[in-house]
């Protein structure tokens, strides 16, 4: 019999019980909430007079409406106030954790999950939010589900699954300098696709993948989503041991030891078989930038805006013409022609401590080009903020000319305040290009920190691997 | 949930791919904490010529006439044919919500995104996976025939169509079981909340750091 995947350990140690039919009833260990997608289901729990089932195991914090400007003064969006009042209420009534919008922890829910050691390798996570894939960087069975699902694990503490099928993304080499976890992952959906990983769990690895920071792995993970699976993971090692160590809930002393010994069992065992894989090799990876308005359509930044007539694929190419139209680009331009009117650095994929030294490093000493009207910094979280703070990099970007905001998802979905008007463009460290997403008629061409940054002082794309300032 | 068994009606063609849960329902109509009104705004920044906010009256807003949905022949349409990866992106329930709020109880296509599809089966939606040339001759069928209707027949999986003969369809056992009876998942899960007790106590001690904040003191 072959060994395991990663997958299969976490299934098999989750599984209460397995159905003839393929259905199983999975157990759910942390239940991460944030104020969008779960007021529905409170309310659903409330109606049928129900209770949650393990309150210690959710941790709650708003994130997507919360203002990144000042907040002494609460919400001015009545609508948004509601709804993050909602979950305050609703944590309150049930008593569940909250980081509330000024607890100097708030942040991006996938930012401070790991940030607080609530997600431990070996776990479930599970969060109305599709972006709940970052937690697998940890060696975590983490996937995002809709509200209905969101009102069952709050009163079962379980799911109603079937096994996804397994998928091996493996990039081999060592990255160029200038190159990020975000290029490899951005290479990775313009390989196989947004619907590539539709219906699978993907584990990423090989040395590329290993040589990785937490940091970096989260980013791969984030966006397992956009290339169309609800999972994505990477194995346990040193560095996954180096950075929960100690974080306020990871467990302490014997404890601890007790848990290491148990997390080095997760990975993949060498005879694992894996319903596919696809490789990469790392050298061949150039820094990314987006041209369309799905993560899919991604070329390398000395690349050019691809031509729809080149496509054989019908229904595809008439998908690239309607992207072309959105983005208002002519086929054949040079990626390091297009000139962003904004730079956003911040969200879930991109707005922790290693992603701002990164775009730091590229900044310091320069300004924001004349011709952008915005370049916004976004921390993940507060403590990220902080750290920042402590290093000095809000000082770096404010001399630079970037705005230096407070916490939340912010431009990566244009809930709050934070968002484009129609027509402008911006280089975003977040993961989505869909049209509208960062504010109706805004234009979004996805990219690394170090890449935003050098957009922002440049004000084009331009190759950070041959940034010589 | 409503019951599901034989929908027919007028089938809607949105032509194109990777329809994302942005498309369906954008960001500002999340900020709602209710399950329903989500109709009028499904597909707004298509659908609409100006900017849609939460509690404008949509009724006086100016429609975009080149959106198919504003297309008197598909007005009721209770079916949705679309292409593949349709419901990529967020895990938004809105979405769904939207669509059945606005009359769909069918959307049918070469492939979904797995948490959308998860999503249509909790609220009484019937996603059906058809292979893509079959959805290529039913979009030719509905844009050359005005008031192209077909009868989803849930309980026999297949779609009864005026000119293609009948399409059988693949569905999950459970999740077909369900949308028959209406059924609430929630309650069916505790009727095994013994076993979830008896697997959280095996946990516990097998691997006791999984519940490390139930005894900690973090606030």
């Amino acid at each position: 019999m072959p060994g395991k995947t990663l997958y299969e350990k976490l299934w098999d140690s989750h599984c209460v019980r397995q159905d003839a039919d393929g259905t199983a009833l999975i157990y759910i260990d942390r239940h991460l909430v944030h104020e969008v997608t779960s007021p529905q289901a409170f309310e659903g729990l409330r109606l049928a007079g129900r209770v949650p089932w393990r309150t210690r195991s959710i941790l709650a914090v708003p994130d997507h409406n919360v203002p990144t400007t000042d907040r002494t003064a609460g919400i001015a969006d009545p609508v948004s106030r509601l709804q993050v009042e909602t979950l305050d209420r609703n944590c309150a009534e049930f008593g569940i954790t909250e980081f509330s919008m000024t607890d100097p922890r708030q942040g991006i829910v996938h930012v401070i999950g790991p940030e607080q050691g609530a997600t431990l390798p070996g776990m479930t996570v599970v969060c109305g939010d599709s972006h709940t894939s970052t937690h697998g960087a940890f060696g975590a069975l983490a996937f995002g589900i809709g509200t209905s699902d969101v009102e069952h694990v709050l009163a079962t503490q379980c799911l109603i699954l079937r096994k996804t099928r397994t998928l091996l993304v493996r990039v081999d080499g060592a990255l160029a300098p200038g190159v990020s976890a975000k290029d490899v992952v951005l290479a990775i959906i313009g390989r196989i696709g947004t619907a590539g990983g539709t219906g699978y769990s993907i584990e990423f690895g090989g040395p590329a993948i290993q040589g990785l920071s937490m940091e970096g792995r989260m980013t791969v993970c984030n966006m397992a989503i956009e290339a169309g699976a609800r999972a994505g993971m990477i194995a346990v090692d040193d560095t996954t041991l180096d950075y929960l160590a100690n974080r306020p809930y990871a467990p302490q002393g014997s404890l601890w030891e007790q848990a290491v010994a148990a997390w080095h069992d997760l990975h993949s065992d060498t005879d694992a078989v894996f319903d596919k894989t696809v490789r990469l090799d790392a050298v061949e990876i150039a820094p990314q930038v987006t041209w369309g308005t799905s993560p899919e359509m991604v070329v390398s930044v000395d690349g050019t805006v691809p031509d729809p007539a080149d496509e054989p694929d019908g229904v595809r190419r008439e998908g690239m013409r309607q992207a072309l139209a959105y983005m208002d680009l002519q086929p054949g331009t040079p990626i390091t022609e297009i000139h962003p009117d904004h730079v956003f650095i911040g969200s879930c994929t991109n707005a922790r401590i290693e992603d701002l030294r990164a775009a730091a490093a590229v900044i310091r000493g320069r300004r924001v080009a004349p011709g952008i009207k915005q370049a916004l910094v976004v921390p993940g979280s507060g403590l990220v903020k902080r750290q920042a703070e402590a290093e000095g990099l809000d000082s770096i970007f404010r001399a630079a000319g970037f705005e230096w905001r407070e916490p939340g998802c912010s431009m990566c979905l244009a809930m709050n305040a934070d968002r484009l008007q129609p027509g402008e463009r911006c280089a975003s460290t977040s993961n989505r290009n869909f049209e509208g997403r960062q504010g109706q008629g805004g234009r979004t061409h996805l990219v690394s920190p170090a890449m935003a940054a050098l957009a922002a002082v440049t004000g084009h794309f331009a190759n950070v691997s041959t940034d010589t300032d | 949930m409503e019951k599901f068994s034989v929908v027919e009606g007028i089938v809607a063609p949105l032509d194109r791919p990777n329809v994302d849960t942005d498309a369906i329902i954008p960001k500002q109509f999340l900020k709602s904490i209710s399950r329903s009104g989500f109709g009028p705004n499904l597909f707004d920044e298509w659908r609409y010529l100006d900017h849609g906010e939460p509690g404008v009256d949509n009724t006086s807003r100016p429609l975009n006439p080149d959106f198919v949905l504003n297309a008197p022949r598909y007005r009721d349409a209770r079916i949705l044919l679309a292409r593949e990866n349709f419901g990529c992106g967020s895990s938004r329930e809105h979405a769904v919500w939207a669509l059945r709020d606005y009359g769909f109880r069918v959307v049918i296509a070469p492939s979904f995104a797995d948490i959308f599809f998860n999503n249509c089966f909790k609220n009484g939606v019937l996603p059906v996976v058809l292979a893509a040339d079959t959805v290529d001759r039913l979009f030719r069928s509905v844009e050359a025939t005005p008031g192209y209707a077909l009868a989803v027949d849930l309980p026999a999986q297949r779609i009864v169509t005026p000119d293609l003969g009948d399409l059988g369809f693949e569905v999950d056992g459970f999740r077909k079981d369900c949308l028959i009876r209406g059924l609430d998942d929630i309650g069916l899960t505790l009727e095994h909340a013994g076993e979830i007790r008896a697997f959280e106590a095996r946990r516990r001690r097998e691997a006791p750091w999984l519940f490390n904040e139930d005894s900690s003191n973090i606030k």
